[in-house]
C-alpha cells in the first residue's frame, strides 16, 4: 500500500474546520450515545432489548413525551420555558374525552370534533401563556408555573376528579399505518415541521435571534411581542396534540395524567444541546436525545427487573433522571469553557 | 540631554508562536513625559508587562538605572522606581483611601501593629504632594475615577516612583478631569523629576502632554523623537502605516428638494426639549453634547423607543408618527446603536446570521421559505463590501476585533437600505486605520443620498465627516456649528462649557 501523503498533512487542517462547525460535532456526539446505549444494552440485555415486541413498545412510548419535548424546545429556544405544557395537554385530553363520551352524537361526528377541540384548547392555552409573557411581561417560568396550576386545576373542575374513560381514539394510540404506529409518525411530522420552522422560515430566525440578546433584537427591529405570542401559541398547540396522543394511549383522560413529564422534557432538552439561556439547540438534537432518554430507560428497567426480580426501577428513574439533568448541566459547562477559550486562541 | 532611566535593546516576546514584539529598543530618560502610542494589538501592553518585570523577554537587554537585569522580577521593578498604573488601578474597593495609600508601606516596614496615625500622615502628605484634597477615611469604591487614578498616584508615590507608567488613564474621564490629571503630572515632573511613560490612543491629549513620542506597531517601535515633530496626520501615519488624509465632507443642498427629515418641537418624557432640526438626503449632520445632554435620547426618540410628548416628525414632506421600532423602520430609519455589544450585535451567534437579521425576509421564496443560497449570497457581499475580516463567516461575531464587529452593525442596516441611519458612537473603541475606513464609508454613503445623523463627542470625528453640527445641553439644541468655521480646541470648549 502507498503512504498517502495528501491525507496526513491535511489531517490537522480538516480537524480545525471540524471544531468550527461544533454544531454538528454536538449532533454526532449525541448520536454516538444513542447508539452506545441501544447497542449496550441489546448486548447486556440478550433477546430481550433488541426484540420486535420491545421495540415495538419503545416506539409508542416516546412520542407521548417525545411530542412535549418540541413544545419546551421552541419556548427554551427564546430563553423562556413553558411549564404548562402537561397541564394544557391534559386539560386538551379531557375536553375532548368529554365530547366523545358526553355528546351523544354518532362517532364519525364526535371524534374530528373531538380532535379539533383538543387543538383548539391547546391553542388558546398557549396563547394565554404568550399574552402573559409578551404583553404583561411576566417572566415565563412564573408565568407558566401559574398557568399550567390553573389548567390543571381546570381539568379538575370538569372532571370533578376521577378520569373520563373512552376507547375511541384507541385507533390513534395503536393503530399503524403501514406498519408503523401512529404516534411515531405524528412525532416524525412534527419534527420535519420544526425542522423547516426552525430553520427556513423568518419566525424560527427570529426565535433563535431574540434568545441570542433581546435588547439587540428589539434594536433589530425584530418585534419580540409578536415572536414570543407565536412561541407559546406553538408550544400549546404541540401541547394539544400531546393530549390526543395521551387520550388515544391510555384510552382514558385524567387532570394529573405524566406528572414527571416536564423534568423529563427539560432533561431532554438540556441532553440534546438545548441552551437554557435561550438562542441555541436543534431538532437533531432534541431526537436523538428523545431516543437515548427512551432507550436508557427502558433498559434500566429490564436491568433492574432482571437483577432485583422487581420493578423498583419506576422510583430509581426519576432520581437518575434528577442527576443526568445536573450532570449534563456540569458537562456542558465545560466543553463550553473549552470552546471559548479554543476560540479566544484562534 | 537628560540622564537615562531605562534601555531596552532588541525586546522579542512570543506568546504561543505569535510574535508580540519584535525587536523594540526603547529608552526612558529621567523626568520626561513619554507618549508610547499605537492601535490595538501593536504590542504596548506587552511592552508595559515586561518593563514592568510581569512578562519575562524572549531576547533583548534590559538595563535599569545603569543595572543590567537578566531576569527583571516585578520586586525589581519597583525597587528600581517603576510603578505601573493599569486601567483597573489594582485598588482595592472596600478599603479606605488612606489605607490603599499606606498599606504597601506598612507591609514593607514589617509592623505587626497598624499605627493608623501614620497611616493618616503617610496618605495625607502623598496627597499633598499631588495638590489634591480626598477625604482620607471615605472607601475607594466610592470614589470618581478621576479620584481612583489620583489615589493610585499617590500609592506609586509612596513607593518612590522614579518612572510612572499609565495605561489608558483618560478613557473613563470627562475632558475637565483630564485636564486636571495633566496637572498633576506636570507638577510631578517638575517637582520631584519624575518620569512618565503615558500610553494613549487619544491623539489630541497625547499631543498636549507628550514631550517625547514613541510610536509602535507590530510590534515594534516604528518612530520615535521629540513632540515638535509629530502632528496628528504624522502619528496616525506612523500607527497605522497608511498616509490617511481625511478631508471635511462637503455638501451643497439641493434646496428644490423637501428636507429627508424634519424635526419640530420635539419634547419627550422630560428629556427633550423643543428640538426643531432639518436633515437632507447626502447631508451628516452632527450631535454633541456631554452625557446626559440628551443626544442619545434625540436618537431614541427618532428611533421609536422613547415616546414622544409632543412636536411633529416630517420624512419627504409627510408628517409621520414614531411610535416604535417598527414604525421608525417602516420610514426607513436605521440605528447603530451606542453599546455595539449589548445593542448592536448577538454576539454568540454567527457573523452571518447577524449580517441578515434585518433582511431575512426578503430572502424567503413564494412559500415563505427562506432560501439558504440567497442568504449565503448576502452575506458574501457584505463581507466583501465592508472587508470584514474573518476566515469563515459562520464564526460567533465575538471573536471579531472592535472595528471588525462595527462593520457589520453597518452591514446589517446597509442590507436593509435605510434611507437616514442614525449613527451613535460609530467609532468608540475602533482602532485609528479602521476608524478612517468607517468615516470613509460614511461620507460615500451620504455622496449615495443617504441621510446621516452622526451622535458623538469624538470631537475630531465630528470635524471630519459631518457638514453641520447641532450641541446639545441639558436637552436642548443650544447652537449649530459649522465645522469650517471653528476648530477642535473652540469646539472642545464649547462642549464642556456649563
Amino acid at each position: 500500500m502507498e503512504p498517502n501523503v495528501t491525507t496526513e498533512t491535511s489531517s490537522p487542517k480538516s480537524s480545525r474546520r471540524s471544531n468550527r462547525f461544533s454544531l454538528h460535532n454536538d449532533t454526532l456526539r449525541l448520536l454516538i450515545i444513542a447508539v452506545l446505549l441501544f447497542v449496550g444494552f441489546s448486548i447486556v440485555l440478550p433477546g430481550k432489548f433488541l426484540s420486535v415486541r420491545n421495540l415495538q413498545s419503545m416506539a409508542v412510548q416516546f412520542p407521548e413525551f417525545g411530542i412535549l419535548t418540541f413544545a419546551i424546545m421552541i419556548t427554551m429556544l427564546t430563553g423562556g420555558i413553558d411549564l404548562s405544557i402537561v397541564g394544557a395537554a391534559n386539560l386538551s385530553a379531557i375536553v375532548a374525552a368529554m365530547i366523545l363520551t358526553r355528546l351523544g352524537m354518532p362517532s364519525g361526528v364526535t371524534i374530528p370534533l373531538a380532535i379539533l377541540a383538543a387543538l383548539l384548547v391547546g391553542t388558546l392555552c398557549g396563547l394565554f401563556n404568550g399574552f402573559l409573557v409578551s404583553r404583561i411581561g411576566i417572566t415565563p417560568i412564573l408565568a407558566t408555573l401559574g398557568t399550567g396550576a390553573i389548567y390543571t386545576g381546570l381539568s379538575f373542575v370538569l372532571t370533578g376528579g376521577p378520569a373520563i374513560t373512552t376507547t375511541q381514539l384507541a385507533f390513534i394510540g395503536n393503530g399503524t399505518i403501514l406498519g408503523a404506529p401512529i404516534p411515531v409518525l405524528v412525532f416524525i411530522v412534527l419534527a420535519l415541521a420544526f425542522v423547516v420552522i426552525l430553520n427556513r422560515m423568518s419566525f424560527g430566525f427570529n426565535v433563535y435571534m431574540l434568545g441570542t440578546n433581546p435588547t439587540a433584537a428589539l434594536f433589530s427591529g425584530i418585534n419580540s411581542d409578536s415572536v414570543l405570542m407565536r412561541t407559546y401559541w406553538l408550544a400549546g398547540l404541540v401541547a394539544g396534540i400531546a393530549g390526543i396522543i395521551f387520550l388515544g394511549r391510555a384510552n382514558s383522560a385524567k387532570p394529573d395524567f405524566g406528572s414527571s413529564f416536564i423534568l423529563l422534557t427539560v432533561l431532554i432538552a438540556i441532553l440534546g444541546g438545548v441552551s437554557y439561556t435561550g438562542g441555541f439547540g436543534t431538532v437533531a438534537g432534541v431526537v436523538l436525545a428523545v431516543l437515548s432518554i427512551q432507550f436508557l430507560s427502558t433498559g434500566l428497567n429490564m436491568l433492574m427487573l432482571q437483577l432485583f426480580g422487581s420493578s423498583a426501577a419506576i422510583f430509581f428513574r426519576q432520581f437518575a433522571w434528577g442527576a443526568l439533568l445536573l450532570l449534563v448541566m456540569v458537562i456542558n459547562y465545560y466543553t463550553e469553557k473549552r470552546r471559548n477559550r479554543a476560540i479566544v486562541e484562534e | 540631554m537628560a540622564e537615562e532611566l531605562l534601555r531596552l535593546t532588541g525586546i522579542h516576546k512570543s506568546f504561543a508562536g505569535v510574535r508580540a514584539l519584535r525587536g523594540v529598543d526603547l529608552t526612558i530618560e529621567q523626568g520626561r513625559i513619554h507618549c508610547l502610542v499605537g492601535e490595538n494589538g501593536c504590542g504596548k501592553s506587552t511592552l508595559i508587562k515586561i518593563i514592568a518585570g510581569v512578562y519575562k523577554r524572549d531576547a533583548g537587554e534590559i538595563i535599569l538605572n545603569g543595572k543590567r537585569y537578566d531576569d527583571l522580577t516585578p520586586i525589581d521593578a519597583i525597587r528600581e522606581g517603576i510603578q505601573v498604573i493599569y486601567q483597573d488601578f489594582s485598588l482595592f474597593p472596600n478599603l479606605t483611601v488612606a489605607e490603599n495609600i499606606a498599606l504597601n508601606e506598612e507591609l514593607a516596614e514589617g509592623r505587626r501593629l497598624v499605627s493608623w496615625r501614620h497611616v493618616h500622615r503617610v496618605a495625607r502628605d502623598a496627597l499633598a504632594q499631588l495638590g489634591e484634597n480626598i477625604p482620607l477615611d471615605a472607601r475607594v469604591e466610592e470614589m470618581s475615577v478621576a479620584n481612583k487614578q489620583l489615589i493610585a498616584i499617590a500609592k506609586a508615590l509612596r513607593q518612590n516612583a522614579r518612572l510612572i507608567i499609565m495605561d489608558e488613564p483618560t478613557s473613563a474621564l470627562t475632558g475637565r478631569e483630564v485636564r486636571a490629571l495633566f496637572g498633576v503630572i506636570r507638577k510631578l515632573q517638575e517637582q520631584q523629576g519624575i518620569a512618565f511613560l503615558f500610553v494613549s490612543h487619544k491623539l489630541n491629549e497625547v499631543l498636549e502632554i507628550s514631550e517625547t513620542m514613541i510610536v509602535m506597531r507590530n510590534g515594534k517601535i516604528v518612530s520615535s523623537g521629540e513632540r515638535a515633530e509629530y502632528d496628528s496626520a504624522r502619528l496616525i501615519f506612523e500607527m497605522t502605516g497608511r498616509r490617511i488624509a481625511e478631508k471635511s465632507y462637503d455638501f451643497t443642498p439641493d434646496d428644490g428638494q423637501p428636507p429627508l427629515l424634519q424635526v419640530e418641537g420635539l419634547n419627550a418624557a422630560g428629556l427633550l426639549h423643543e428640538i426643531s432640526f432639518e436633515l437632507r438626503a447626502g447631508e451628516i449632520l452632527g450631535v454633541t453634547g456631554l452625557l446626559g445632554s440628551g443626544r442619545t435620547e434625540l436618537a431614541l426618540a427618532l428611533y421609536g423607543m422613547l415616546p414622544m410628548d409632543s412636536g411633529r416628525i416630517v420624512i419627504d414632506g409627510q408628517e409621520v408618527t414614531i411610535r416604535s421600532v417598527q414604525d421608525a423602520i417602516r420610514h426607513g430609519i436605521g440605528y447603530v446603536p451606542e453599546d455595539r455589544l449589548t445593542e448592536g450585535l448577538f454576539l454568540e451567534q454567527s457573523i452571518s446570521r447577524n449580517l441578515v437579521v434585518r433582511i431575512i425576509d426578503r430572502l424567503r421564496n413564494g412559500w415563505q421559505m427562506i432560501q439558504p443560497e440567497r442568504v449565503s449570497q448576502q452575506v458574501a457581499h457584505w463581507v466583501d463590501a465592508l472587508s470584514i475580516k474573518t476566515p469563515d463567516p459562520e464564526l460567533p461575531v465575538k471573536t471579531l476585533s472592535g472595528g471588525n464587529q462595527q462593520r457589520v452593525v453597518l452591514a446589517k442596516w446597509l442590507a436593509s437600505k435605510p434611507r437616514l441611519m442614525i449613527l451613535n458612537g460609530p467609532t468608540v473603541g475602533v482602532d485609528v486605520g479602521s476608524k478612517e475606513e468607517l468615516h470613509e464609508m460614511m461620507k460615500q454613503l451620504a455622496r449615495e443620498g443617504m441621510g446621516l445623523l452622526v451622535i458623538s463627542d469624538d470631537i475630531p470625528e465630528l470635524l471630519q465627516t459631518c457638514n453641520r453640527i447641532l450641541l446639545m445641553r441639558q436637552g436642548r439644541i443650544s447652537e449649530e456649528i459649522r465645522p469650517k468655521e471653528t476648530n477642535e480646541n473652540e469646539l472642545s470648549a464649547k462642549l464642556v462649557e456649563e
